[in-house]
């Protein structure tokens, strides 16, 4: 959009790519309504919108940020989720390194029935699991230095482990696949040089791998950050919860002002929006899947 | 997309590394025991992590399935009642067929709208476009939300008395709230966000697929059409895999979104949701949810099952 | 499960006429014990009369000391401050209390998990049938000890405070009347008298919609609001017996009985606002607010959507009309929320102090100040504060020959959330296949009621 703007010297493209172009911005502007919508009425007065309704302009104000902020105890929860997703995505990331090395550099016969189980465990509904999760967790004795309560309950351990087991398939999937388009020959010369396969996976593939692993990075944050249902049933202390479950407490029981709702919204979404941006460029190159054979 | 590292991965269509290059074929008996030790340990965490936590529940709920527990107390003060939660599931619990249908619903409107949409729009951007960056990123936008706040966001939009739709139409729908409605409004909200994902995981497919492909198939003759649907579509047979498994798995798991709306009831019930209101709120009907769960998970396995019989003959016809 | 016969027994036993009565005698007695009410006193005087049955001696709750966890529903920002009001005015230098807060929607959906797992000392809770479903499943503490110090609560609120196994796990807070609500200066305005039983509602209903109002709000997005409707119905046509037992599970629901409530449900369902499916009691009350409907069948919570002042004390109630003159309107719906003690909680002592603190009036005093619509449990509290409305609802509940909760506190909860919310919807949505709904009712309460 900007880029047409910007360069009037520019040969003007040829009416198909005109249409195009006009599909393309049409769809996405009609793409980012939804949330330029809720963004518009994050800045503006409730009292105001209800009385004019939210078809109408005016009342602007920043009030239901720093509501929302305070309100909803935001800078606690933004830290809770930070101690979730950082250690739960790197340590799914180097588990699936593992694997995913394991799996395309050796050629064990239990290999295919290993990536089944990796990867039908990322399909499974996380409900249909909670009551035996919920038990063992409760029953697993962890020490206090771990956990201030004892047990995998109420520790942002327990909603780490549970991400990482459901986030595994994938990644690994990703990486196994991604891993096997690097030349032997890489290895080869290692190994006469006597490099043990510790010293492979570190110096060889995980350098070699910055690319599907940033592509991951950038989804596995948003999928942990997202994910709300395992937080909210293994944690039960309102100051532990993550951020995307202090939207619930803006959410009033006799009240719900829409306004504030929107404001914490956005707020909920600025990380991962942020993260999106840091690491776009390497997002879709890096997320090959693996490449795929003529 | 210039953004390829140091190392690129090599295109699709670059020649395979022969058999005996390939280090996957380097034999285990050459390890030294140090490298053996290291490989195991290396399989073995996450491994067990998976079965620890997803295989060995996902087993208990299926046996739970077949009990009336109702999640409190001792271990062993639960009853082995047989298939009767079953039966009960199927003729004595009215929102359970509705669910199912609904899922089916969504299943339908993902597969046949959302997903060859979000295809559509990755091939328009794979094309060398000025500003692909920018769509790229106003498409992928809801991608980030979380299923809860795409309902919010909607529900600014559906709102009987204060949404803009209704204000734009000058209509008084109930979107949200009207049960002959509200399942396709909650679809549209949810494609809304699929289109996004596909697009991107589809869009990363075609990075993957050698341009000359379609070079070669155009000087054949082909127009761009044929040109896609005969090479390029065929070649991305993986993604598609992917693809289509995820919007099986998307379409069965609903839940975030319809249980923001109105905790899925009311023309919005889905299967999670009743396994939900079983088994997690007070009601703890847990053999009775159980079985809503088992239910959940045989549908999914159908689907797991033919897609990873696909990609285990992909992988044995590399290998 | 025993426990329908024993609810049937507590909720019968649920006469407030002593509440009355009570209430003279323990403010004199207040007076002379307190004077002047600091809550050492009141502790003090409570481990004084504390009995020794229990594994914390009264002496140890009188000298607890260290840290307590309290678990709080209340995220709203204003009942928030309240809580933390109510903690603060605690005072007890030896006890740090720590507020656990978790909105409200979790906090109630986890319940079961929470108190499985690790829950905190005190938290707030319900009373009726959630109470003692609870106490006998062994994840609520006795606090019988406690309520022999409590004074200024009614026979009737200790019942509702006492489980199957005649002890007691809950400490009163609060409580709000279930009715129909309107606005005074509407009914001025038009001339409409209070209606006296369901002709003249139904009178009043048609006249009404001549002018232009909404009879009735409603809103029942949440599933639950509605269920208050059916209990007034009920209530009225069946009487309080038939009500508790039809919750305990021991009268069938495709009975005549439950049918004619059905059935005078669907005749009355044309005066109730439309797309309620859709509508949230919030925006149900904010019709009654501004004027668009002449009356709202809800608690007294929907005063919550009032501005404090004038526009609150324009909101006034009546009881629900009269249906059958043989039954009259004897019997009213008034929730009481209130405390319970965890099962196993790492600070006893302190726990069974907190907890008497919060069956004081003063300290109820503090959280009902902060939120008019609901009044204080306690009959001591100073009543000299309270808005018009919440003078008229103690008077309201006190005149009561019987009170009942609400349908999801008086019936088991998994009947009350599985089986009733989806089918109150599908009534709501197709009201002609009474016969269906409640066959289908029935079979499923079997199933959940014998197992």
């Amino acid at each position: 959009m900007t880029d047409l703007a910007v360069r009037p010297a520019r040969v003007w493209p040829r009416p198909p790519r005109m249409l195009l172009h006009a599909f393309l911005v049409i769809v996405s502007l009609g793409w980012i309504f939804p949330i330029a919508w809720a963004i518009y009425n994050s800045f503006r007065d409730y009292s105001y919108t209800a009385q004019n309704g939210y078809v109408s302009f005016g009342g602007f104000t920043i009030k239901n940020y720093v509501n929302a902020w305070t309100q909803g105890d935001f800078g606690i929860h933004f830290w809770n989720s930070f101690v979730i997703t950082a250690p739960a995505v790197i340590i799914t990331l180097f588990l699936a390194c593992c694997v995913g090395f394991v799996l395309s550099r050796f050629s064990f016969k239990f290999n295919l029935s290993l990536l089944a189980i990796f990867l039908a465990a990322n399909l499974l509904p996380p409900q249909s699991l909670l009551i035996p999760v919920y038990r063992m967790f409760r029953s697993i004795q962890v020490p206090f230095w771990l956990s201030d309560s004892g047990t995998l309950l109420n520790s942002p351990i327990g909603v780490i482990l549970m991400n990482i087991a459901f986030q595994l398939g994938f990644c690994t999937f990703v990486l196994s696949n991604y891993m096997k388009t690097i030349p032997n020959e890489i290895y080869e010369s290692a190994r006469v040089d006597g490099a043990s396969v510790t010293r492979q996976f570190f110096q060889l593939t995980l350098p070699l791998c910055r690319p599907p692993l940033a592509a991951l990075a950038t989804l596995q944050v948003t999928w942990v950050y997202n994910e709300f249902f395992w937080a909210v049933v293994l944690i039960q202390r309102g100051d532990k919860l993550p951020i995307t479950s202090s939207l619930g407490n803006l959410q009033g029981q006799f009240f719900t002002d829409y306004n504030l709702l929107s404001a914490g919204s956005v707020l909920v979404m600025l990380p991962v929006l942020i993260i999106f941006f840091a690491l776009q460029k390497q997002f879709v190159s890096g997320l090959t899947l693996g490449a795929t054979k003529g | 997309m210039t953004a390829q590292s140091e190392i690129a991965p090599p295109r699709a269509a670059d020649p395979p590394p022969t058999k005996a290059r390939r280090a996957r074929n380097q034999k285990v008996r050459k390890l030294t025991r140090t490298d053996l030790i290291v490989v195991s340990v290396m399989v073995a965490v996450p491994t067990l992590l998976v079965l620890v936590l997803v295989w060995f529940p996902a087993v208990a709920t299926v046996v739970l399935s077949f009990t009336n527990w109702n999640g409190i107390g001792a271990l062993s003060s639960i009853k082995v009642i047989g298939a009767d939660n079953y039966v009960n599931v199927a003729t004595n619990y009215p929102p359970f067929w509705p669910a199912l249908q609904h899922n089916l619903l969504w299943l339908a409107v993902l597969f046949v709208v959302a997903t060859p949409f979000g295809m559509f729009l990755a091939v328009l951007l794979d094309k060398e476009i000025k500003g692909s960056r920018i769509y790229q990123t106003a498409f992928y936008l809801p991608v980030i939300m979380s299923l809860a706040l795409v309902g919010f966001v909607w529900q600014l939009i559906y709102s009987r008395d204060q949404g803009i739709l209704n204000a734009v139409l000058g209509t008084q729908i109930d979107w949200y709230g009207d049960s002959s409605i509200n399942l396709w409004a909650a679809l549209v909200a949810a494609s809304w966000k699929h289109v996004g994902y596909i697009m991107l995981l589809y869009l990363a497919g075609l990075k993957a697929v050698d341009p000359s492909l379609r070079e070669a198939a155009m000087i054949d003759g082909a127009n761009e059409r044929q040109a896609f649907f005969r090479v390029i579509f065929p070649v991305m047979r993986p993604i598609n895999i992917i693809v289509l498994v995820i919007t099986v798995i998307e379409a069965l798991r609903a839940f975030d979104l319809v249980y923001v709306i109105n905790k899925g009831r009311n023309g919005l019930e889905t299967i999670a949701t009743l396994v939900t209101q079983n088994v997690v709120g007070e009601a703890s009907r847990v053999g009775f949810g159980s079985a809503m769960a088992t239910i959940m998970l045989v549908i999914s396995s159908i689907f797991v099952a033919i897609y990873l019989t696909i990609v285990m003959r992909e992988e044995r016809g590399k290998s | 499960m025993s426990r329908p016969s024993t609810e049937a027994q507590y909720l019968a036993g649920l006469t407030p006429a002593s509440v009355a009565a009570t209430r003279l005698g323990r403010r004199s007695l207040l007076k002379s014990a307190v004077a002047g009410a600091g809550l050492l006193g009141a502790t003090g005087l409570l481990a004084a009369c504390g009995s020794g049955g229990s594994s914390t001696g009264a002496a140890a709750v009188a000298n607890a000391t260290g840290p307590l966890s309290f678990g709080s529903n209340q995220s709203d920002a204003t009942p928030k401050a309240a809580y933390e009001a109510l903690v603060k005015g605690f005072n007890d230098p030896a006890i740090q209390v720590t507020t656990n807060t978790v909105d409200h929607n979790t906090f109630q959906e986890n319940i079961n998990n929470y108190l499985q797992g690790q829950p905190d000392d005190v938290f707030t809770w319900f009373a009726g049938y959630r109470m003692q479903f609870f106490a006998q499943q062994g994840l609520a503490g006795d606090i019988s000890d406690v309520w022999s110090g409590i004074q200024g609560d009614s026979d009737a609120l200790k019942k509702a405070s006492t489980a199957a196994d005649g002890k007691q796990y809950f400490v009163p807070f609060d409580y709000y009347p279930w009715a129909v609500y309107y606005r005074p200066s509407v009914f001025a305005a038009k001339g409409y008298t209070v209606p006296k039983t369901l002709d003249e509602y139904v009178t009043l209903g048609a006249q009404m919609q001549k002018d232009g109002l909404t009879p009735i709000a409603f809103g029942d997005k949440d599933g639950w609001p509605a269920m208050g409707t059916f209990d007034q119905l009920n209530l009225r046509i069946n009487g309080y017996q038939f009500h508790v037992d039809l919750m305990a599970g021991k009268q069938a629901w495709d009975s005549a009985q439950v049918k004619t409530v059905f059935d005078t449900w669907k005749r009355i369902l044309p005066l109730h606002q439309a797309d309620s499916l859709g509508r949230t009691w919030q925006e149900a009350a904010q019709s009654l607010q501004q004027k668009k409907s002449g009356t709202y069948v809800l608690g007294m919570f929907l005063g919550q959507q009032f501005t404090k002042g004038a526009d609150q004390d324009d909101l006034d109630f009546f009881t629900f009309p009269e249906i059958d003159s043989n039954i009259g309107t004897t019997a009213v719906e008034a929730p009481i929320d209130g405390f319970m003690m965890a099962a196993r909680p790492k600070n006893e002592a302190a726990a069974k102090k907190f907890l008497s603190y919060l069956a004081t009036p003063q300290a109820q005093g503090v959280y009902v100040k902060s939120d008019p619509t609901v009044v204080a449990a306690n009959s001591g509290a100073d009543t000299s504060g309270y808005t018009k409305l919440q003078k008229k609802a103690v008077e309201f509940v006190a005149g009561a020959k019987e009170i009942s909760q609400f349908m999801d506190r008086d019936t088991r909860p998994d009947f009350a959330s599985t089986v009733m919310i989806p089918a109150i919807q599908s009534f709501i949505k197709n009201p002609n296949d009474i016969d269906g709904l409640t066959k289908s009712i029935e079979s499923q309460k079997k199933t959940i009621f014998t197992s």
